[in-house]
């Protein structure tokens, strides 16, 4: 259980910011729900919910998704997965109960980029960059290498590039947490694929190349050169051979699907 | 901290622990109708409404609640009466401690999604755990409080 000295709503990014720097042990608030499952005593517990920061909005070049919108928001809203081909409800309808989607937040799901995430699988599949406080502006593929630091993501941008994309998960039991997640992304004449839980952060094969779609042989080929390239590990969801397994098919069926001109 | 919030359409005025959850400080104001389950988010039994969307109360700090509309079984009373018809008609109960947030969990898909299908409800209500029925008298209530015929097996 954790421990909250002082709960402070942030009245700016700034303030909140600025008491960020000042302790380890200050803490935002996204969701509360891993947060809140661990042991840890909080100085002052940093609330974004009054920053207007849970809206997500659409212009002609993508959708700007706030670190307060939830994972339900993301679930229901009807341009964003029309865009996307459903991957983000895709990714987020397995995640425990709708209650748990109307808590838990984008930020708090992909800042510290958990090695057991649905979200930063699908949003490694689109053309995404987070908006970083102090930061700036980068693409979400560099920010999963980064280390974990103290500065706020505010937003996060997807760009639409008129990609397609099949995304799969595979659970012990529904509900549970993924034992691995496998997007395969066509994009133009390229094909690449995103692999997470394993139980790493998820991350974006792209320098692998698919000469020939239509062939059956090329497209297991390309399977088991994206599954032996990434590195897994075991836990009680399943072992590092299983998942490599387990990605070898689901990029083998993602591609099947994408080549087939339909979506998962 | 001192906060205000809307707790079954009437004021309440509290002074809050920053580290207290919704579920604690509404059972220390008496509405005794959620339960404290698994703790860790995902059983479903603490679910009440914030601005009228199911969330679990074990999980969201009570401070956040500041100004905003909270609902627990005791505000729907009315609406809740129809669906727990159906659950004790079909033996749906059996030690009844999930009934409060499942009832307010089904309360919510109703107003939702008018109409659901049978796949729409039983993925709504997936966060939803009981331990004693096993589902399938839970599921012939569902059926019939939403009006789809069930397959013949």
């Amino acid at each position: 259980m954790y421990t909250v000295k002082k709960y402070v709503f942030a009245e700016t990014l700034e303030q909140a910011y600025e008491l960020k720097q000042k302790s380890r042990n200050n803490i935002i608030i996204g969701g509360n729900l891993w947060l809140k499952m661990g042991q840890r005593n909080i100085q002052n517990a940093i609330d974004l919910s009054l920053l207007g920061l849970d809206h997500i909005e659409e212009d002609e070049e993508g959708f700007r998704i706030g670190c307060m919108v939830t994972l339900r928001d993301l679930e229901v809203h009807e341009n964003l997965n029309r865009t996307f081909d459903c991957v983000f409800k895709e990714a987020v309808r397995h995640i425990v109960g709708v209650q748990f989607r109307n808590c838990a937040t984008v930020g708090g799901s992909i800042f510290p980029r958990f090695g057991f995430s649905d979200v930063l699988t699908a949003f490694l599949s689109c053309d995404s960059y987070v908006d970083l406080f102090q930061g700036g502006r980068i693409p979400l593929k560099e920010f999963v290498e980064m280390p974990v630091d103290q500065d706020i993501l505010t937003h996060i941008y997807i760009k639409k590039d008129s990609r397609k994309i099949c995304y799969q998960s595979f659970r012990m039991t529904e509900t549970d947490f993924p034992t691995l997640t496998c997007a395969v992304i066509k994009h133009g004449e390229r094909y690449m694929s995103v692999v997470g839980a394993r139980p790493k952060a998820a991350v974006l094969v792209d320098h692998i190349t698919l000469s020939d779609p239509q062939d059956a042989k090329e497209r297991e080929v390309f399977a088991e050169k994206t599954a032996s390239f990434l590195e897994f590990g075991s836990n009680m969801r399943g072992s590092a051979d299983y998942r490599k397994e387990l990605t070898r098919i689901f990029i083998k069926r993602g591609l099947e699907e994408l080549t087939g001109d339909e979506t998962c | 901290m001192l906060i205000e919030m809307i707790v079954n359409e009437e004021k309440v005025q509290a002074d809050i622990k920053p580290d207290m959850m919704l579920l604690d400080f509404l059972r220390s104001i008496n509405l005794k109708s959620l339960k404290r389950g698994c703790d860790t988010g995902n059983c479903g039994l603490c679910t009440v409404w914030l601005d009228e969307k199911p969330v679990l109360s074990c999980s969201v700090p009570a401070v956040r609640a500041k100004n905003h509309k909270v609902t627990t079984l005791e505000g729907v009373q009315k609406e809740a009466e129809e669906f727990s018809r159906y659950l004790a008609e079909e033996g749906a109960d059996q030690c009844g401690y999930c009934s409060p947030g499942l009832i307010m969990n089904v309360l919510a898909l109703k107003k939702e999604i008018k109409n659901p299908t049978e796949n729409q409800i039983k993925e709504y209500l997936a966060g939803n755990l009981c331990r004693c029925t096993g589902y399938q008298a839970q599921y012939r209530a569902l059926m019939k409080y939403f009006g789809i015929e069930e397959e013949q097996c």
